[in-house]
Order: C-alpha cells, then structure tokens, then sequence
C-alpha cells in the first residue's frame, strides 16, 4: 500500500482515462468537449512516464513529449475552427451540428 | 390398319383446333363444317376398323410413345382397336357425327357458334382416348378430358349463372369420384406392377380376394360418378342447362356411358369378385326405379329425358354387375341412338317453343311438326321396348338376364320400372304433341326445324329401329371373343312366352295409359300437386337441398375458415418476417443521426466491448485458467 | 514519503478532473483543468522526468490553457452551459465497465511480467541530457515531424481566425492609413 508500484500509477492513469471519457460522453458544449479530451491525454501521458520509469526506458517519456506537442497543436487548430463556427452559427451545441446525419 | 386408328382418333382434335382458331371471332358456318365433315372422317375410320374386326381381324396394338419409364413403373401412350373399344367407336362417333350436323342447325343464331364446335370435337377427341386407350391411366386422361369438355359444353351460356353453377356441380362430383378411381388405379398398379390391361389383368387371379374388392369397389365409385349413379346423381338433371345438342352427345350416348365402359373393361377382375357385382346390380336396379319415379312427375321436358337416361344406365349397370357384360354393352350402344334422337327431337321442339321447357305449356305439335313427333315417337317405342325396335332386344334381356340368373327381385323391380319408363316416355310425348294447343295463347307459334336437322337425325332413327334385330347376333359373335360368352335361355319354354309377352302386354298397357291422361285437354291438377308423394317426386326427394345443407354449406364455413387462418397465420408470418427488417432498421437508423456525442458514446461503447473481450480471450486462454477448469473437472 | 504524495497529488487530480467534466459553469471548468494539468507535472516530477514536468509545466499549463482562456473570450460564458440530459446511467457504466476492465487487464501478471526495456537509460547523467541525448540521436524524425506539424498548425491558426488580408498595412504610409480608415474604406 506505501510502496508506490507501477500498479498504482496504472490504475491512476485508468481512474483519470475513465473521467475523461465520462466526460467526452456527457459534454454537450464543444470546447467543454475539448477539455475533456486533454484529461484523456494527460492521463495517458502519466501512464506512459510511469512506465518508462519504472523499466529504466527513455520510450515512454519520449512519447509523452510527443503526445504533448500534438496535443498543442491540435488545440491551436481545434480553437480555430471552433471561432470560426461560433461566429457562423451563434453557438456551440453538439445538438445542433447534425448536418451529417445518415 | 394403324391409319385408320389414328385417323379415327385424331380427325376430332384437328377440327377442334380448327375451330378454335375463330373462337373469338363472329361466326362461321366454316368453323362448323370442317369439324363436322372431319367427325365424319373418324366415323369412316371407324367404320372401317369395325368391318375389319367383324371380319375376323386380330386387335390393333400401338404406342404412340412413352410417358412414363421411372424405375418399375412404365406406362405408354398406348391404343388398341379390339372388339369392345370398336364397337364403343361406333356409337361415339355415329352419335357425334349426328350431333355436330345438328349443332349447325341449332346453334345457328348464337353467338358463340365456332367456340361451341371446338369443345365439341375436343370431347369427342377426348371421348375417343377414353375408348381406345390400352392402359388405365389413358382412360383416366380421356376421363379427365370429357369432364372438363363437359364443364366447357354445360357451362357454355357461361353468363348464365345457373349455367356456370350446373357445371361445376358435375365436375366437383366427378371429381370426388375421379379420387376413389385414381385409388383404385393405385392399387391396380401396386398389386399387379402395371397399368396396362392385359398386364394387369393376368396377374389378377393371383391376388387375394380383399385386394381385389378393394381394387373393384373404388373403380366402379369411380364410374359412379361419371355414370351419374346414386348417390352422385345429382349432376346429371342439372346438367340440362346446358346446349340441347349438348345433352344429346355428352349425357345421352357417351360420358355417362363412360362408366359402364368401365365396368365392361374390367370385366376379368369383376368377374374375379362376383359380390361386388351384385352390389353394383342392386344400386343399378335402384338407380333405375329412383329415376323413373322422379320422371313421372317432372314439368321440364329435358330433365324427364335425363332422368329416363340415369333409369337406363340403371340398367346397364344391373347387366354388368350380374356378368352379362355383352348385354350392358348392347344395350349401351341402342340406348345412345335412341336417347340421342329423344334429345335431339326435344331441341327442335325447345328452339319452337323459344325455349319453353313445360310441356304443360306445349301441346297438339303434331300438326306444325310432324316430322319431329314422329322421330320423338319412334324414339320414345324403342326406349319402351317394344318388338321390333331396338329397345326391346337390349332392355328385355337385361330382364331375362335378372330373372335366369335368380335375382328375381332385381327382376320384378326392372319390370316395373320397365312400366314407369313407357309411361312417362308416353306422357311427355302426348303433352307435347297431343292434345288441346297450349301454346298458342302464350303467343308462340312453333315451326319445324331446318331439313338439314332432320335429315341428319335420320340415321338415328334408322339405327334405332333395326339396331335391335339386324345387329344383335353380328354383335354377339364379335364381341364374346374377349367378353364372356354367356347365353341367356330361359329353359322353360312357357315360361319364356309368358315373360315376353307379358312384359310387352305391361308396357303397352302403360302407354295407353299415359296418351289417355294426357293426349287430351290437360290442366294443372292443384290436389294432386300438392300431395305428398308428388311433392317428394317433384322436388328429386330432396336430395339436392340435402346436399346443399349438409355438404355445400359446411365446406364453405370449412373454406371460410381456412381463409381467415391464411390470412392471420400465413399471411401474417409472411409479413412479420419482412416487418423484423423494417423495424430494425427503423430502430437502428438513429445511430446515424450525425450527432456528435451519440458518436462518442458508441465509440466508447464498441471500445468497451473490445476490451471485454480482449480481456476474456486472454484470461481465458492462460494456462491459469486451463488448470482451473481441469482441476474442477469442467474439460 | 512518497506515498503520500503520490496519493495526494492522486487525490487532488482527480478531484480537479471531476470538477471539469461534471460542472455546468465554463469557467470553472477550465480553472479546474489547469490546476489539474500542474498536479499532473507534479507526478511527472515524482517519477523523475524532470524534463518532461518542466515541459507539462509551460506548455499544457502555460500555453494550451492560455489558448483556452483567449478562446472562452469569444463565447458568452456568464450563462450557464445547457446541456441535455440523457441517461447518465448508460454512461456511468460504460465508464466504469471499461475502468475495470483495463484495471484488470494491467494488474494482470501475464500482461506485467512480459515487458523488457527497449532502450535502457544509462546512469549518472541527469534526466534532461539523457533526454537530450535519446531524442536528438534516436528519436531525431520524429523529432523533425513534430517541428513541421507544429509550423502547419500555426499557419492553420492564423488563417482561420485571422481576417482579409488583401491589404498590408507595412507597405502603405501612415498618411493613406489614417485616411482610408477615416473613409471607412480600410478593411482592418
């Protein structure tokens, strides 16, 4: 219980994966929406620094940086598109984008 | 020899499909000649056959090709020309030729005059099948054939609606017979391994004597309905709704004789089971007092001569079934040209009367149409039995038959009837002729029927008259070489006389009657109509309405049944079938709704379910596992 | 020693991320995912990837959540985010069936006892040279990839949120801007 294993960071990493989907499920509001997705990725960057931690591997910390700068530019690009359908359309309710139903 | 064969079977078709190119068209006296002078060829063809077997000549054998070769069954298109299928061409085609002569006369004003010519040949076609055929299952096809021709021909005014309902009354019920016959041929088949006559019949003495019965008792149910016996009579008077010439042909002369051919046929496995044959001989006795009574009271003048038909193969079904094969065939073969000339006489009169059927509406003809009342009366002497006349060479020796071979209550009910039949032949035929002028009144005013007409029933006449005398001994040197030759003598010469002659005294006894009661001024007796045995006679003792009640009515609730069970169960399992695709695609078709977040909640859902599954295959598949479940005793 | 800070930054982490996902208020929301983004550097620290802390630290923290913070600017963000509530049941369990199910996968012994290192840290340096040293040799396209991507999203950025560029304001003199904007003819 005291001695902190690599089980615990997982499990951690899951617990915080497992919000972040709550919250991709639940959040009707797109940038709530994009919130959301940086706890998944944050939660995954945990797992993969635990792990290339606890096996004496670089691997893991150098994919987290990687997911980092992904992460940074996808929000640059996501916000972006995201003012641009704002001022379109006056909101930025999922409900309301349905013009690709099937 | 097989030429004339052909011809005589084939020269009908022809015509009718002849005819039937102008089915659609107006009409064309061409439409009813060619088939006619065609008819006459097959009689020809005929007549010839019919010399040569009466000269001695071996049966003519042909198959025409194969129809069936499936393992142990094999079954040919096969015809043969021996005495008995000669003399029954004989009838059918001499008969036909008068027929279709008169057919053009009578159907001259109707609209359907090619089509009617059509399925006239094609029943004759079929007829001549039936006749020739060499096998059962070729009689059973030429069976089938004259039923549905005489479906076409009963319901021939098919906008009439007691037409089309006479006519399926006589299929349907030759139906259900056709069923016991098609039993009965299966079982010939099954218990001697062909269908062929000669084959079939030489194996029969081997077989035991239920099978036989069996094999016995549902062919001749079979000809039960195509001969219109008790209880499958009812089609018979109905069928008169049909064209005159029609009844002349179809259920005077050939398919109701279609039965007693039968029964002649099969007479070595008839023989083989003499008990079925006095049970054919009673029914037939029966059915021929039945009828007669029936007749006596009747105001359709075509029924009473449908009736006096169904009172006649009464009589040839007692020949049959006490032995006397050769003596049902005779009478077979007089009783169609009488009969025959009886309806084609009654035509005439009808197209006089505009189609008036109650002789009590008719009366004292004889002056506007004397050839006819003297053709009718011809007839109606022969039908009674009187010497010289065919009739009495054919019907008497039914009754010496009866009377040598001890069945004396079969013979004293054929001798009443014998009475019955002079008096109502006589009835109809001094109301119609005879006596004060009805018709008159009614604004009818009768005259004879085309020359051409009479001419033609001529030969008929000819026939009925000399039929008896000049045919018979020919007749029974030809025929007993493949029917059992059976003379029948009354020993006791006085005996004889006292027979003859007194059956003779009793049937002329009835005539005189009858031309008393009703060769003078008739009217409609209230009292006596309504009288109970008159009402039961009248009405066919309400055999019709019992059927209607009992049988119509509760197959149609049976029917109506089936239907709505269709509909609910098998319609609707149908339906509910294509409904489970509809509604699940319905129901599915919202996860398509473009909705980001119901996206979402799918991905995460198939994820899910991956990982589950990743999860059990992986644990599942662990050595861990495998020694759990062996250490549980599970594999 | 470590325990407890593991388990408090857990704690707190976790709280921070629920407050994110469940609250209605925007703001909220993304107050709570920065201070989340700082306790998640404070494992990295934990785990000892300075570097990769040091990291978190500016770029999540710093910039990711600046960009949220100017982008929240454009929406009205004192009305309360209305959302339509379906079923919170079917999302609940999904989470949480998928929760146990990963836990289980990862405490599997199968899964945990098969991993080996691929490329074994050395000892005695200090964490950001041996980063320095993995990604400039091994990870060196990737490294270049990220470079381009991170150019195309500025790019990206700048074109979708930037206006008419049909006129450049460097090339004309003042004179011509203050004259053309007084006319309400410069498009800026």
């Amino acid at each position: 219980m005291f001695e902190i294993t690599l089980q615990h960071y997982l499990i951690l990493s899951t617990l915080l994966f497992t919000i972040g989907l709550i919250g991709v499920m639940r959040r009707k509001n797109l940038l709530m929406l994009f919130f959301a997705t940086e706890i998944l990725l944050n939660s995954v960057n945990i797992a993969f620094a635990a792990i290339s931690s606890y096996y004496g591997d670089l691997t893991g910390q150098m994919f987290a940086f990687f997911v980092i700068a992904i992460a940074a530019s996808e929000v640059a690009v996501g916000l972006g598109l995201l003012v641009l359908w704002y001022k379109r359309t006056g909101k930025i309710d999922l409900d309301a984008m349905t013009s690709m139903r099937g | 020899m097989e030429f004339y064969l052909y011809t005589a079977l084939f020269a009908p078709l022809v015509g009718s499909l002849f005819a039937a190119l102008f089915g659609m068209s107006k009409k064309n006296i061409i439409a009813g000649i060619i088939p006619t002078a065609l008819l006459f060829v097959s009689f020809l063809a005929s007549l010839n056959l019919l010399v040569y077997i009466l000269g001695g000549g071996a049966p003519i054998e042909v198959e025409l090709m194969t129809w069936m070769a499936t393992g142990d069954l094999y079954v040919g298109y096969g015809f043969v020309v021996d005495q008995v299928s000669v003399v029954m061409m004989m009838v059918v085609t001499t008969v036909s030729t008068v027929v279709h002569i008169y057919s053009i006369g009578y159907m001259d004003h109707d609209k359907g005059f090619n089509r009617f010519f059509s399925y006239l040949s094609a029943f004759v076609f079929s007829m001549m099948v039936l006749v020739m055929s060499d096998n059962f299952l070729g009689l059973f096809i030429g069976w089938e054939g004259v039923g549905v021709c005489s479906w076409l021909l009963i319901g021939f005014w098919y906008h009439k609606e007691s037409a089309t309902w006479a006519a399926n009354e006589a299929f349907i019920m030759n139906r259900i017979a056709d069923l016991a016959m098609l039993i009965g041929i299966f079982l010939v088949y099954w218990n001697t391994g062909s269908v062929r006559y000669e084959e079939a019949f030489a194996a029969m003495p081997a077989l035991d004597a239920s099978t036989l019965t069996m094999m016995g008792i549902f062919l001749f149910i079979g000809a039960m309905g195509k001969s219109a016996q008790f209880p499958l009579h009812t089609w018979l008077a109905d069928a008169m709704e049909g064209p005159t010439p029609v009844s002349a042909l179809i259920h005077a002369a050939t398919m109701v004789t279609a039965g007693v051919y039968l029964v002649v046929r099969a007479n070595p496995l008839y023989d083989l089971i003499p008990d079925v044959g006095v049970f054919i001989a009673s029914l037939g006795a029966f059915v021929a007092m039945f009828a007669a009574t029936m007749a006596l009271v009747n105001r359709d003048m075509k029924r009473v001569i449908a009736y006096s038909t169904l009172s006649q193969l009464g009589y040839m079904f007692v020949a049959a079934g006490l032995g006397a094969y050769w003596v049902a065939l005779f009478h077979l073969m007089a009783h169609a040209f009488f009969k025959a000339l009886l309806f084609l006489g009654a035509g005439n009169v009808m197209h006089a009367m505009h189609d008036e059927l109650d002789p009590f509406k008719m009366g004292d003809l004889k002056t506007s149409m004397k050839w006819t009342w003297i053709l009718m009366t011809l007839a109606s002497v022969a039908l009674a039995g009187i010497y010289p006349l065919a009739g009495f060479f054919s019907k008497d020796l039914i009754l010496e038959v009866a009377f040598v071979e001890h069945h004396y209550i079969l013979y004293t009910v054929l001798l009443l009837t014998a009475g019955l039949t002079a008096f109502y032949s006589f009835r109809l035929v001094a109301l119609i002729f005879h006596g004060d002028d009805r018709h008159t009144e009614n604004g009818v005013h009768p005259h004879e029927a085309y020359n051409f007409m009479l001419w033609g029933m001529l030969p008929l006449a000819i026939l009925a008259v000399v039929a008896g005398m000049i045919f018979k001994t020919p007749y029974y040197e030809m025929v007993t070489q493949v029917l059992p030759a059976i003379e029948y003598h009354i020993h006791n010469h006085t005996v004889f006389w006292i027979m003859t002659i007194g059956t003779q005294l009793f049937v002329i006894a009835a005539i005189v009657y009858a031309y008393k009661k009703y060769a003078k001024a008739v009217k409609v007796d209230k009292k006596v109509e309504s009288g109970v045995i008159y009402q039961l006679l009248f009405n066919q003792y309400y055999i019709p309405k019992f059927y209607d009640e009992y049988f119509s009515k509760m197959y149609q609730q049976l029917s109506e049944m089936m239907w709505k069970l269709d509909q609910k169960v098998v319609d609707a399992s149908v339906d509910g079938v294509a409904n489970i695709f509809y509604s699940t695609g319905e129901k599915t078709h919202t996860m398509q709704n473009g909705n980001l977040s119901t996206m979402l909640r799918w991905m995460v859902a198939g994820t899910v379910i991956l990982l589950v599954l990743a999860l059990a295959f992986t644990v599942g598949q662990s050595e861990a596992t495998v020694e759990l479940l062996r250490s549980l005793g599970v594999i | 020693m470590e325990a407890i800070a593991f388990y408090t930054f857990a704690i707190l982490t976790t709280v921070m991320f629920l407050i994110t996902v469940m609250t209605s208020h925007a703001l909220y929301a993304l107050s709570a995912l920065a201070a989340g983004m700082i306790f998640i550097s404070a494992f990295f620290f934990l785990l000892g990837a300075d570097f990769l802390g040091a990291i978190q630290i500016i770029v999540y923290t710093g910039a990711v959540m600046a960009l949220y913070a100017f982008g929240m600017m454009f929406f009205d963000t004192t009305r309360d985010v209305v959302e339509k509530r379906t079923s919170p049941y079917i999302i609940f369990g999904l989470s949480g069936v998928a929760a146990l199910t990963v836990v289980a996968m990862f405490t599997a012994p199968i899964i945990s006892d098969n991993i080996t290192a691929l490329y074994p840290a050395m000892e005695g340096v200090g964490n950001s040279q041996m980063v320095g040293m993995v990604l400039f040799t091994k990870y060196l396209i990737p490294f270049e990839l990220a470079a381009i991507m991170l150019l195309v999203a500025m790019v990206a950025g700048i074109v979708l949120a930037g206006k008419k560029m049909d006129v450049s304001l460097t090339t004309m003199s003042d004179e011509e801007i203050e004259r053309e904007a007084k006319q309400g003819v410069l498009d800026v």
